[in-house]
């Protein structure tokens, strides 16, 4: 089966549609499908549920669907570098799940895994907790929290082989694995797409299994939030 | 004298021990990494997924697949490893974290942490804060003793929604050290000319003085 795609576009025909859930791996603007998001944009569906653990900036990554409303709602763990989002979500525009960052992508493994929930210390006690099933072990109190899934998971991975192989760089790798393994259909978008064999097997982090198509990103933009640098020492 | 930032940042330093892996929080807990004492030899976890974590890179070599888990640009080191966000916390709720240092908007005596909202009026989320406080060894706060109104923030209970239940082991604010233990919190250590009467009337809580004990 071929599963390479000419463009971004292409990679999402026939797998779109108003009201489906769609994961979007990344952290921050750091490991996000540029191409993938855009084509999203264009494509003009409605009724998004997303599951990143961020929301984009303002005008970049998934803030870009929050200014055309196409999201609905979103789970996330921090949104605050998105101020059109703290304004929707404020104004009552826009559903909104918060889920420990830990407790989102342990979701989103066990989803991929088929295991549909499991059991966290994480939140016991808070809001989080709220109407969630508890249960000690050794007597600690945990809470249980279900598997996640989605139709189609949009990854970033910065080289693929044409069997969908997937290598991720630095931390760029972040959420993108687990949502691999958690989409219905995954489509990754690469820096580069190499001749099946050329990779290390034995250094692949996403076994090509899990992707369905693939393609090569095109002027990727690759936004730094924080620029952060030190001066040079003299001499 | 009430401390600075820089001289919190200090006295949460003496808490590394030798081989201790660490989590540091965004703001003030970030600056603890520019005072890890001489001899002690720590590894930083950043729960984007990167151990072992380096300085700001020079001006010109900032890599955008680079970053902590402020954004902010970083490097690695010869011992880095990269993993994904489950494996992240897998360290971190595993309880495989010495040590987690962050700020906090509230406090409670029973060591109740409040960091993460305002209802109605900030959103932005827990991000990794809920599993760090559950999950980490022991857990250091960084704050100001007062908010900004001057009301107190170490209080016999949190007002604001919660990010963990009994989970604070120590407090470092700008007037002195706590440390909460089973009896209650212990104020250990005072800034410079600041007297236990100055912290009991800019503190809610109720807490014992242990001083110059050590």
């Amino acid at each position: 089966m071929d599963k390479l795609y000419t463009d971004a576009e292409a990679a999402l025909e026939g797998i779109l549609f108003d009201g489906m859930t769609i994961m979007a791996g990344g952290f921050g603007l750091c490991g996000i499908p540029e191409n993938l998001i855009a084509a999203l944009k264009k494509s003009g569906i409605k009724d998004i549920t997303a599951i990143s653990n961020n929301a984009g900036v303002d005008n970049f990554g998934l803030g870009l669907l929050l200014q055309t409303r196409q999201i609905r709602k979103m789970i996330s763990s921090y949104v605050g570098e998105n101020k059109e989002f703290e304004r929707q979500y404020l104004a009552k525009e826009l559903d909104l799940e918060f889920n420990p960052q830990g407790t989102l992508a342990e979701r989103i493994r066990a989803g991929g895994a088929g295991i549909p929930g499991f059991y966290t210390k994480t939140g016991v006690g808070t809001l989080i907790a709220e109407g969630k099933e508890h249960k000690d072990f050794n007597g600690e109190t945990y809470i249980m929290e279900t598997g996640l899934k989605a139709d189609v998971s949009l990854v970033k991975a910065w080289k693929a082989d044409k069997e969908g192989n997937l290598i991720y760089r630095k931390t760029a790798r972040n959420f993108n694995p687990m949502m691999a393994t958690a989409g219905q259909v995954t489509v990754a978008e690469v820096e580069e797409i190499v001749e099946t064999g050329e990779l290390d097997a034995d250094n692949i982090h996403t076994p090509g299994i899990f992707v369905q198509r693939i393609i090569k990103s095109r002027d990727l933009e690759k936004r730094i939030e924080q620029l952060t640098t030190r001066p040079r020492q003299e001499g | 004298m009430a401390w600075t930032r820089q001289e919190m940042a200090k006295r949460a330093a003496q808490e590394l021990k030798d081989g201790y892996y660490v989590n540091l929080g965004i703001g003030i807990p970030t600056l603890v990494a520019n005072y890890i004492p001489d001899g002690v030899d720590v590894t930083l976890q950043s729960e984007n997924g990167m151990l072992g974590m380096g300085p700001f890179p020079f001006e010109g070599e900032a890599d955008p697949d680079l970053i902590n888990a402020g954004k902010q640009t970083i490097t690695e080191l010869n011992r880095t490893s990269y993993f994904s966000s489950a494996d992240s916390f897998s360290m971190i709720r595993g309880g495989h974290i010495d040590l987690s240092i962050l700020g906090a908007m509230q406090v409670s005596q029973e060591g109740d942490l409040a960091n993460w909202m305002i209802p109605n009026k900030m959103v932005k989320g827990m991000g990794g804060a809920m599993d760090l406080v559950a999950g980490v060894k022991k857990v250091v706060v960084i704050m100001d003793h007062n908010a900004r109104d001057g009301s107190a923030k170490f209080l016999k209970k949190c007002t604001l929604p919660l990010t963990g239940v009994k989970v604070v082991d120590m407090i470092i604010s700008d007037v002195g050290v706590f440390v909460i233990e089973e009896k209650g919190p212990v104020l250990i250590e005072l800034a410079p000319e600041i007297s236990v009467n100055d912290v009991k009337e800019r503190t809610e809580a109720d807490f014992f003085a242990d001083i110059g004990l050590l």
